[in-house]
């Protein structure tokens, strides 16, 4: 469970992010969608304390996230290569994550067995590091790490970008999977409508840091979405961050 | 061009994230330039009446040349601690059109403006002009005279510029030289071959015949050329990867599984130093100056006031934890946000930091037990100044490490990867010797050497009692400048 009230980030003078009230219930597989400069991984950053709210709060199951570190044993997250240590090879870096979140060696080892197909065998026991994987890979690496343990939170920052075809149907089949009992809520962003309408039950468009979407996807949410979003087209002007 | 590189650096310092902290250092060497040049222009001024007055029954100018040669092994020394060369961030300029031969001339005459290189200029000059006044050479003997030592001092800077290259690409191209540095100096010691007597005789001969200056004008350019081909050849964005895409280092440190929860973070610190040029340089740093103790040890001028061998102490266990220490937590930088979104405490980061510290102190205390040969006073001064940087020091670089959002490019191109050796991190580190040497002499001048010793491993144990509280405070401050240090260490560049 996550919520958010009367959060807002301003950047000099520039209001970024303004979200009233949201509540994400737990086990939901919640999906962020909008422009460059909507405000999606500036939502995520909150979520995950790397910045701080100009107003407002986020509760992530009743921790206040700005105030506590106990957020942190159970949520997951991925939002690009800053989230990987370059020096190491891609197996130490997932039993170092594995080690944080009290997995030992061998659970890691059965846990990646799962990922055989996802990997590919670009990954594992290739003795190379991190840093010298491609970006594509690196990504995948950084997905899977943070799937590590259970958590009952994971935040995936465009998962689907950069990924080769192959991959990201793959993807789309672990999300699944991972939101099938209900017990994990998977946040994620993504600038590709087919692929988020695919696996996200809710969708909420940002525009300028508002939500102007809120919907339960169905049958007619990618047409609504692309609609919305070519009516746009020419009358938004938004930055990126 | 030379105006848009330039521009470029300009724009790169003032919009920093830590541009208070630059400018703040650089006032600071500012005042300091000012009095190495003052000092140095009143020794170049005074010089030949000195020498004339000590030694009546030699000709200065000579006696000047024999010692030519020891200066420049010495200025070689402070320039490979203190200067810091210039770097420029060749990425962005790779796939613009800009020829590469200019950057890296830009970069290498850049270094010919260097301070270091017109501190020897306030000796050479007025020493030069006295010496036309005064002694019986010619003026064109002795212009031939200031342009050749001119011309060395280039040379020792592109000399300088190598061997730095070289410390951090390949340490092992190094071995050859110094072992023919160590040969000659032994042979130089036991009066075998008196190779700086030799090189007196050499400017002698040039005093003589001034056009020979033209032999250093035309090694300085030879070096010059040699970095330039150097820094050309690196002046790739895989110029790294071509040597070091063999195999992974996969070395797991298992026994740090001995300490617990702290485990994770020390075996990735250790292989954060292992696997990373810079930090790898700072443990070969200090245990090259380990030697420090013998420039002091030996001479019986220091005996008296001992308080000086508590800042030999604490530098010489301490090396690593100045180097490594005042950098935390930007080797972190490029991954913070993940250290900081992880399953981490912040008092375990830290914690771990600090123990890593530690033991680099007790290893290097452990390492300059043979300097007991010089007096037990000496041992017994280096353990109680470690136990001093342990309880004391390692807080407060801690503390100070809160402050940092300037983030280290580990993986950064070889390309003039050498930051982090320059006057600036000296300079940090001062507070930290000067502090406990003023403790120590002031216990020992109003008590006693005893007491002074009690006094100094006082505080070491009492910041060792209080060190969890201490971390605790500590790990409060990083939460607090968290954000401002995320915001820092997303800026690329220099």
């Amino acid at each position: 469970m996550i919520t958010a009230t009367n959060l807002s980030k301003i950047y000099g003078g520039t209001k970024v992010l303004n979200i009233d009230h949201l509540d994400i219930p737990a086990g939901q597989s919640f999906g962020l969608v909008g422009n460059n400069g909507a405000g999606k991984t500036t939502f995520f950053s909150l979520l995950l304390d790397l910045i701080q709210p100009t107003t407002g709060n986020i509760f992530n199951h009743e921790i206040t996230v700005s105030q506590s570190e106990e957020w942190k044993p159970f949520t997951a997250s991925f939002i690009d290569e800053s989230f990987l240590i370059g020096y190491l090879t891609p197996e130490e870096y997932l039993y170092f994550v594995g080690e944080l979140r009290g997995a030992n060696k061998a659970d890691i080892d059965d846990f990646l067995a799962n990922f055989e197909d996802f990997f590919h065998g670009e990954i594992i026991g290739r003795r190379k590091y991190l840093r010298d994987l491609s970006k594509g890979n690196q990504k995948k690496v950084g997905i899977v790490a943070a799937l590590i343990g259970n958590p009952k939170v994971v935040i995936l920052d465009e998962p689907f970008a950069n990924l080769d075809p192959t991959t990201q149907i793959r993807l789309k089949k672990i999300i699944k999977e991972l939101t099938e009992n209900r017990e994990t809520t998977v946040l994620i962003s993504s600038h590709d409508l087919i692929h988020v309408t695919e696996v996200c039950e809710r969708i909420v468009v940002l525009d300028k840091g508002e939500p102007v979407k809120d919907i339960k996807t169905s049958e007619a949410t990618l047409s609504e979405l692309e609609s919305y979003f070519s009516g746009e087209v020419g009358v938004t002007q938004a930055e990126e961050l | 061009m030379f105006k848009r590189f330039l521009w470029l650096e300009w724009k790169s310092f003032f919009r920093s994230a830590s541009v208070g902290k630059s400018i703040g250092l650089k006032v600071l060497l500012i005042f300091l330039a000012l009095y190495f040049s003052v000092a140095f222009l009143f020794l170049g001024i005074g010089l030949y009446p000195l020498l004339q007055k000590s030694f009546p029954d030699q000709d200065p100018l000579q006696l000047v040349n024999r010692f030519v040669l020891l200066w420049l092994v010495f200025e070689l020394g402070y320039r490979f601690m203190l200067q810091t060369l210039p770097v420029l961030d060749i990425k962005p300029l790779l796939n613009l059109p800009i020829a590469r031969r200019k950057a890296v001339n830009f970069v290498l005459i850049k270094s010919i403006y260097s301070f270091f290189n017109f501190l020897p200029l306030f000796i050479i000059i007025p020493f030069g002009i006295f010496c036309i006044y005064k002694a019986e050479y010619g003026i064109w003997n002795l212009i031939g005279w200031m342009i050749a030592m001119t011309a060395i001092t280039q040379c020792v800077n592109f000399l300088n510029f190598i061997i730095k290259k070289k410390f951090t690409d390949n340490l092992k191209a190094l071995i050859p030289a110094i072992l023919i540095v160590i040969v000659l100096a032994m042979l130089e010691y036991f009066k075998v071959f008196e190779i700086s007597f030799w090189f007196g005789k050499m400017m002698d001969f040039l005093v003589l015949n001034p056009y020979l200056a033209i032999v250093p004008i035309i090694l300085a350019i030879a070096l010059y050329k040699w970095n330039q081909l150097n820094l050309e050849s690196k002046f790739y964005l895989d110029a790294g990867l071509k040597e070091k895409k063999q195999d992974a280092d996969t070395r797991d440190f298992v026994w740090t599984k001995k300490f617990g929860t702290l485990a994770p973070f020390l075996q990735q610190d250790l292989k954060l130093i292992w696997r990373n040029k810079r930090p790898k340089t700072t443990i070969y740093m200090s245990l090259l100056l380990l030697g420090y103790g013998m420039f002091f040890y030996p001479s019986d001028n220091y005996q008296a006031f001992e308080a000086f061998y508590v800042f030999i102490g604490i530098f010489m266990t301490g090396i690593f934890m100045i180097n490594f220490g005042q950098f935390v937590p930007s080797w972190d930088a490029s991954y913070y946000p993940m250290i900081m979104s992880q399953n981490i405490p912040m008092k375990d980061y830290l914690s771990s930091k600090a123990m890593l510290i530690s033991f680099s102190v007790i290893i290097l205390a452990i390492l300059t037990t043979p300097y007991i040969y010089f007096g037990w006073n000496i041992l017994l001064i280096n353990m109680v100044a470690a136990l001093y940087n342990i309880g004391v020091n390692v807080p407060i670089l801690l503390y100070a490490g809160s402050f940092n959002k300037k983030r280290i490019d580990l993986d950064k191109s070889p390309f003039m990867n050498y930051q982090g050796t320059g006057a600036m991190q000296w300079l940090v580190s001062i507070p930290l010797m000067v502090v406990p040497m003023l403790i120590f002499w002031l216990l020992n001048f109003f008590i006693g050497f005893e007491a002074a010793l009690i006094g100094l491993s006082g505080l070491g144990i009492l910041g060792l009692l209080l060190r969890p509280n201490l971390m605790e405070y500590i790990a409060g401050v990083y939460r607090k400048r968290k954000y401002a240090m995320i915001n820092g260490f997303k800026q690329t560049g220099e």
